[in-house]
């Protein structure tokens, strides 16, 4: 079975969704070099309503574009969390904005006020999104930090360069500061990507 | 050896159509912005005025296509897009494209219907309406990817067959595609074939131009170089003069088919997946082939002998591929996001030789591998 690694950001229109997935995408695909897939689905409204970006990273060509079973969920509020957490594999990983994300139903999940850190430490609550691309960078396997920057510098307007370099800084260092998710060993009948 | 002018870049569907569309040499779009179609008009609003040519946001997509067809006569490729709101008002003038015989591109990104429907869903429902959307009996060329990279190729081809022949030609993406962004890599010095349209070679008081010719393609002049004549959306003889003359009329209206059917095998693209011994086919187009090609790579690895075949031509309907899988496997399932256009098509052309099923999905979701996974083992 080829590799492959279904990622799934989400919140409500505005938050940046999908330039997120867009970058990540960037990210993996261009600068790491793998195969990806960046799909999205968001509501006829031009903000608020439900938007989700997905990302399906793979060693070779991908054919089903959507997310299956998921290895990364972002939350970047309740409700997308509410929705999705159950898409999640046994070993997926949930990351969390802890600023509007208040109840998390799993335990296993990484909380980090992604809207707080723009809002306080980067005095633009924009960045948010790339805060969380920091944290994504640091928690999981999918995407290198050199990648990701180079993306993120690659996609926004010029003159704001600082500010997001700043604003990913500032989400690896929060992730830095997690504490690792360790998951039980799993045997090797459940690792079945297609149920 | 390879140059380093390799560009992998990021591209959405509709971005691969812009790239696609400049490389075929388009110098004219005009449009009306329209959900999920608009990054389209949005990149070559930027991109047309940088090689010299031509953008216009018309007033509604009437006008649109309108403006199209007269910038395609002074000579220039040309194309629109929209999605299926948009579509519907094109009908009438796609209709005078088709007799009078101006090349041009319409790309329809295809969203949930009737009416505004689903502005932000993919839908797979417009497949009839290309094809007989205009009103009277009339060929038509219809276009569909699943990738991006066939966005970006079949643009192409959509451009060759329309100054081939004549013909405007349909591009049908649905909503997951034109949105999707996948690497692609464009060689900036790739060997792309490019078809031009035939000018004429005679003076130009001798021109007669709707005169057939062996391949029913008339040589087109551009307006304004001095080959004075008529175009009119009235069935007319070979200067271009309305007629009801039945013996003109006949052959005028044949040698427009004509054009098509007898270069049936030039139009013909799609993609055989572990067809060749496949007892379960699925025959799909669009977005739901990537479910397809997942849900056989699944069946095999369970041993069901699953194959796909996917059309990239819609119309004319590749009905000599499809009867091969008809005849060959014991069962063909047809996915796809509508309540069962093209799966008319293949139980038109089917005499009986296979069973066939139908998915149909119409929620304004794509088609899942499982779901067509689940259909094979009730049925196979």
């Amino acid at each position: 079975m080829a590799f492959r690694y279904d990622i799934r950001l989400s919140g409500s229109g505005g938050q940046g969704i999908i330039l997120m997935g867009i970058i990540l995408a960037e990210a993996i695909g261009i600068y790491d070099g793998r195969y990806v897939a960046q799909t999205q689905s968001y509501g006829p409204e031009a903000r608020g309503g439900s938007s989700k970006a997905e990302v399906v990273v793979s060693d070779r060509q991908i054919d089903y574009p959507k997310a299956l079973q998921l290895d990364l969920l972002v939350a970047m509020n309740q409700k997308s969390c509410d929705d999705y957490y159950m898409d999640l594999k046994p070993d997926g990983i949930l990351i969390v904005d802890s600023t509007l994300v208040r109840q998390v139903p799993v335990s296993r999940a990484y909380r980090i006020p992604f809207t707080r850190i723009a809002r306080e430490e980067l005095n633009r609550e924009m960045v948010a999104n790339i805060v969380g691309l920091g944290a994504i960078a640091r928690l999981t396997p999918i995407v290198s930090a050199k990648a990701i920057e180079s993306a993120v510098l690659g996609r926004v307007p010029k003159g704001t360069e600082k500010l997001n370099r700043d604003a990913l800084q500032a989400g690896m260092k929060a992730a830095q500061k997690m504490k690792k998710i360790k998951f039980p060993e799993m045997t090797s009948e459940l690792v079945d990507e297609d149920t | 050896m390879k140059k380093k002018a390799l560009k992998e870049l990021l591209l959405q569907g509709n971005e691969a159509v812009v790239e696609g569309a400049l490389r075929a040499g388009c110098r004219f779009f005009a449009g009306y912005p329209i959900t999920p179609a608009t990054e389209i008009s949005e990149q070559l609003s930027v991109r047309l005025p940088q090689v010299d040519g031509t953008f216009i946001q018309m007033e509604d997509e009437i006008a649109s296509l309108g403006a199209v067809i007269g910038a395609s006569l002074a000579g220039v490729k040309s194309m629109t897009a929209t999605s299926g709101p948009g579509f519907s008002l094109m009908q009438e003038n796609l209709g005078f494209a088709i007799i009078a015989e101006v090349p041009c591109v319409i790309v329809n990104a295809m969203r949930g219907g009737p009416s505004t429907g689903l502005p932000t869903s993919p839908a797979q429902s417009d497949v009839m309406q290309a094809r007989w959307g205009t009103h009277g009996d009339h060929p038509i060329i219809v276009l569909c990817p699943s990738t991006v990279r066939e966005c970006f190729d079949l643009t192409i081809k959509a451009f060759n067959y329309s100054e081939k022949y004549r013909i405007p030609v349909i591009l049908l993406i649905d909503e997951v595609v034109a949105h999707m962004r996948e690497k692609i890599t464009i060689a900036d010095d790739e060997t792309i074939d490019i078809v031009n349209r035939v000018k004429p070679t005679v003076p130009p008081e001798w021109y007669i131009p709707f005169e057939d010719t062996p391949r029913g393609v008339p040589p087109m002049a551009d307006f304004g170089e001095g080959y004075r004549y008529h175009v009119t959306g009235l069935t007319h003889d070979v200067r271009g003069f309305p007629t009801s003359r039945p013996d003109e009329v006949d052959a005028f209206i044949r040698r427009l088919f004509r054009k098509v059917s007898q270069n049936f095998a030039d139009f013909q693209i799609g993609e055989h997946y572990h067809i060749d011994d496949a007892e379960v086919a699925i025959i799909a187009y669009g977005c739901v082939a990537r479910s397809a090609r997942r849900a056989v790579a699944d069946c095999r690895d369970k041993g069901i002998k699953a194959g796909m075949l996917k059309l990239n031509t819609i119309w004319p309907f590749m009905r000599t591929d499809v009867e091969k899988v008809l005849r060959q496997a014991k069962v063909v399932i047809v996915p796809e996001m509508n309540m069962g256009q093209i799966s008319r098509e293949v139980k038109r052309v089917n005499k009986g030789s296979a069973k066939i099923f139908t998915i149909n999905r119409v929620d304004g979701t794509i088609i899942t591998p499982q779901e067509i996974m689940g259909r094979i083992k009730e049925v196979f």
